[in-house]
């Protein structure tokens, strides 16, 4: 329970911030995706099931704020969350580049399946630009944020799995 | 002993099928009959939309800051410019309104009192945007407990904003008119040839401009600085309305169209407040049947 109203206010303050703070600090009219950092964080810090769920939730308030089709979000998150939890068998906490590069990862199959999914069916070829205007600077700037954000989630689940540890060890 | 083995799970890699399964459907459903969050929209309205405000003023705050930054150079040419600007436009502003009060006698000739300044409208504030960097729809912090319906067109000072493509019980969501999926049936003021108006991700990034295309014109009276209004013929924007000035246009392949760019009148950058006109188009043409 703990867990789910931790995880709740994170998603909620996340998805605030990306929609006002951060749409005010934009560069070139890009800014950053904290919600797919959250997911992917989750993902492969929990495991597969949690990150589906997590990417549902935050699939779903993106949809019934920002989307346009109902559900496409929603998708696109879920399995996003779902393929980072399959990486938690190789996750060590010690170690920096396999969460950087799965964060970074998620975020440029995010952008291809955009751009495959939304913009190449409506005649939008021209995907060097796309991908060198958009995808590239998305994942620059969401990277020097997670850089900061990626500790934070971090020490959070530590402090989490520490609390859940020792309540579990009560009831042994 | 471990407590709750008993209860029952399924595999995640089912319940990841199932669940987009049921997405898939929603998708669907959302394509074809147009649904969207339902329920789930009044919920999130009532918990998201008051910290969206909130925040929305800290990001302001920040913006407001990153833009003092401007040099006074910068500013004092601008000053220059704008003082030059201001003597022309008082000219053309007294000619205006000799030949608006002429415009204003013809108008009551032939009782056509049917104008934009006669619409009903509302402001709102813009309290979010984004979701991702490829899309351009906002958030605006009225929805249908104070009026606001699907399909009302939304305006800022000078011009179209865009449309408003979902309600919920205390916001809208607007799809503006350089969203890349965005399109707007327009015409030439002058010439009153109709064309249609795209929004594009790309040209909107690079130059800040619109597409245009299928304009026919073979008088070829058109000229760049052209006003492009929202066309009388459109289903859901109501006529008239000023959607920008072309800044480039030339003729397609086929020698018959023509084709270019619209710079939009209103400011996408520092979209803060927005009217919402309150009629809508299908109103009006209900009335006249």
């Amino acid at each position: 329970m703990r867990r789910k109203v931790t995880i709740f206010f994170i998603i909620v303050i996340c998805f605030l911030l990306q929609s006002t703070v951060f749409q005010a600090l934009s560069f070139a009219s890009i800014s950053p995706n904290l919600l797919i950092v959250v997911v992917s964080s989750f993902g492969f810090m929990r495991g597969r099931k949690e990150g589906m769920w997590i990417g549902l939730f935050c699939g779903l308030l993106l949809d019934i704020f920002f989307g346009d089709v109902f559900g496409f979000y929603t998708i696109v998150y879920m399995v996003i969350g779902y393929i980072n939890g399959m990486f938690r068998k190789i996750f060590y906490p010690d170690d920096i580049k396999l969460p950087m590069m799965l964060i970074l990862g998620s975020d440029l199959v995010l952008g291809l399946i955009m751009y495959l999914l939304r913009f190449l069916p409506r005649k939008k070829v021209h995907f060097g630009y796309y991908l060198g205007h958009i995808i590239i600077p998305e994942m620059v700037y969401t990277l020097v944020i997670t850089l900061g954000l990626y500790f934070i989630l971090l020490k959070i689940n530590q402090h989490l799995e520490k609390i859940e540890k020792r309540s579990a060890a009560k009831f042994v | 002993m471990k407590r709750k083995k008993t209860k029952f799970s399924i595999p995640a890699r089912y319940l990841l099928l199932g669940l987009c399964g049921i997405f898939i459907f929603v998708i669907f459903l959302s394509y074809s009959a147009g649904t969207s969050g339902g329920p789930l929209n009044s919920v999130a309205s009532y918990i998201f939309v008051p910290m969206q405000k909130g925040i929305n003023s800290v990001g302001t705050f920040f913006s407001n800051k990153s833009d003092r930054f401007q040099t006074l150079e910068e500013v004092m040419d601008e000053n220059e410019k704008l003082q030059e600007q201001v003597e022309k436009l008082t000219t053309e502003l007294n000619t205006t309104k000799l030949e608006q009060y002429e415009l204003e006698d013809l108008r009551n000739l032939y009782q056509l009192d049917q104008q934009y300044s006669n619409y009903k409208k509302t402001g709102a504030h813009v309290i979010g945007k984004g979701g991702s960097n490829w899309f351009n729809i906002f958030l605006i912090d009225k929805g249908s407990k104070d009026g606001i319906e699907k399909d009302m067109n939304v305006i800022a000072g000078s011009g179209l904003v865009g449309i408003v493509i979902d309600v919920g019980p205390h916001y809208a969501k607007v799809r503006s008119i350089i969203d890349d999926s965005s399109k707007v049936s327009g015409m030439v003021l002058s010439t009153s040839d109709s064309c249609i108006v795209k929004g594009d991700l790309k040209s909107m990034n690079e130059d800040r401009v619109i597409q245009f295309s299928e304009l026919k014109d073979t008088e070829n009276q058109i000229k760049e600085g052209d006003q492009i209004v929202t066309s009388n013929v459109s289903d859901k924007y109501l006529p008239g309305i000023s959607i920008g000035y072309i800044s480039e246009a030339k003729m397609d392949s086929n020698n018959i169209t023509k084709s270019g760019t619209i710079t939009p009148s209103a400011d996408f950058e520092h979209l803060r407040e927005v009217l919402v006109i309150l009629d809508k188009k299908t109103d009006a043409v209900a009335d006249t049947e």
